[in-house]
């Protein structure tokens, strides 16, 4: 047998490998990309359905979500509807990359730890009989590892949680992956987010919520073993709820404006 | 030369990777909670065991010897990022809850030991008959896992509702502990009592053989049996 071990055919062997592993790689992640951005999609989709308590097992999510979900666009600044943008050709993401879209947060503001803030955001309304009944609103924010993406669902009073979920996140599995876990998203639903003087009062515990405490509304049980995940999620609520994020529309749906 | 028969069927039980040689523990106690995730997870690693396998084999005569791992590894994880691709294209669901897991193969030892250990040495196609066996001894003891915890964890097997469960209106109150991974460390100890009961040649000699409970331990000091 030839010796391999010359520099030589080191090197050349080094480079012949790397060259045929990084064209299947790179093949397989270009040819399956507009499989994965679809399935992601359908993905957010079926969690706005999820989220608002809406899914319907054995109908098609793509027909639940035209029948009963309604996307428009907020402008978070002011915290009105608007126009700007069409919801179902706006890259979101995108957006908050883009200077000309987002806007930097000062170290202060940045609750969620999310550097940028797009100025519009896509927001879900469910509607019955002409009325409000849910409105879905996206958010995101930084755990321990990843950034958490998810939707905060509120009744059309803009006050009380209809669901959270996230859909997107890469936390630890069984310690923070756990704000998947169904009980604990359960106790969500019913809670307030804003106490009487209108500021965030939503919290993650640390521990179990004390039922007699008169603050339980506010409150939610915390996931054993994943303290930073948790307060990433709550941080986030303050974040998206507060003046930076949805506050001024949830202001004005709440008196009934928006 | 061993057969081909011999070489896909003696990984199950009698050189079983996780059972005898005690690798891959870590996916095996992770992606067990559920019988629908871990064949995915099964299907996953007999592949990338198979393929690295025999392309590690092919080009072993030519890999340098002081690179041999990094070369190894590199084919390795090439395999790893085209099946985690192609679960997220395919299968989005299980990808999803797969998680790190199916990336973590690259560091998964039965990969990884069955190419230093074996394809190094072999011609391509007893080295892919190879993996495939061990991909199938690991998929054994995990199918196993999978299906018993899952049926007494959850009252389901692959989702579908067997034990009807008492927050149903049925009878059967899951056993909460068998959704958590520790469980699973139980259930290969047991799985490794019995594979070694009926495969006594497993049991490895007492290399420090405890002394007997006496007062006088010289003049009763128990000689290494076996």
């Amino acid at each position: 047998m030839a010796n391999n071990d010359t520099i030589k055919k080191t090197v050349t062997v080094t480079l012949l490998l790397c060259l045929v592993c990084s064209i299947i790689v790179s093949s397989a992640a270009v040819l399956l990309k507009p499989l994965q951005i679809a399935n992601q999609a359908l993905d957010a989709k079926r969690n706005v359905l999820a989220v608002a308590g809406l899914m319907e097992p054995g109908q098609s999510v793509e027909d639940l979500f035209a029948a009963r979900v309604t996307a428009r666009v907020v402008d978070l600044n002011t915290g009105e509807f608007t126009d700007a943008v069409d919801p179902a050709a706006y890259d979101q993401r995108r957006a908050a990359r883009d200077s000309q879209l987002s806007r930097r947060l000062s170290r202060d503001d940045d609750l969620a730890r999310i550097n940028r803030r797009e100025d519009y955001s896509v927001v879900y309304l469910v509607e019955e009989e002409g009325r409000l009944q849910t409105v879905i609103l996206p958010v995101r924010g930084f755990g321990l590892w990843s950034t958490l993406h998810g939707f905060l669902a509120l009744k059309a009073d803009g006050r009380t949680v209809q669901g959270l979920g996230f859909y997107e996140h890469g936390e630890t599995p069984g310690l923070g992956g756990e704000v998947d876990n169904p009980q604990w998203r359960a106790q969500w639903t019913g809670k307030q987010v804003f106490d009487a003087d209108g500021e965030v009062a939503i919290q993650v515990l640390k521990g179990r919520v004390d039922p007699q405490s008169p603050k339980a509304r506010y409150q939610v049980d915390g996931l054993s073993g994943a303290t930073l995940t948790t307060r990433g999620v709550q941080n986030l609520l303050h974040f998206w709820l507060g003046e930076q994020g949805y506050g001024p529309f949830l202001d004005r749906l709440h008196e009934g404006e928006a | 030369m061993m057969k081909p028969k011999e070489l896909l069927l003696a990984p199950i039980f009698k050189n079983n990777p996780i059972a005898l040689q005690i690798l891959g523990i870590c996916s095996a106690l992770a992606v067990t909670s559920s019988l629908r995730v871990t064949l995915v997870m099964c299907v996953a690693l007999t592949l990338v065991t198979a393929f690295s396998n025999l392309f590690v084999s092919m080009v072993r005569n030519h890999i340098p010897n002081n690179i041999r791992i990094i070369v190894q590894m590199t084919i390795i994880a090439s395999l790893v990022i085209v099946v985690d691709q192609v679960l997220k294209a395919y299968l989005y669901e299980i990808s999803k809850q797969l998680s790190v897991f199916v990336g973590l193969i690259v560091t998964n030892c039965i990969v990884m030991g069955r190419a230093e250990a074996f394809a190094m040495k072999h011609p391509p196609l007893p080295s892919f008959l190879d993996g495939i066996g061990n991909g199938l001894g690991y998929s054994a003891i995990l199918i196993g896992l999978a299906t018993i915890r899952e049926l007494f964890g959850s009252g389901t097997l692959l989702g579908y509702e067997v034990l009807r469960l008492a927050s149903n209106g049925g009878w059967y109150v899951p056993n909460g502990m068998l959704l958590l991974p520790p469980s699973a460390f139980f259930l290969i100890g047991l799985f490794i009592w019995v594979i070694r009961t009926y495969h006594k040649e497993q049991v490895e000699t007492v290399e420090y053989p405890m002394a007997p409970n006496t007062q006088d331990l010289s003049a009763e000091r128990a000689p290494a049996t076996h």
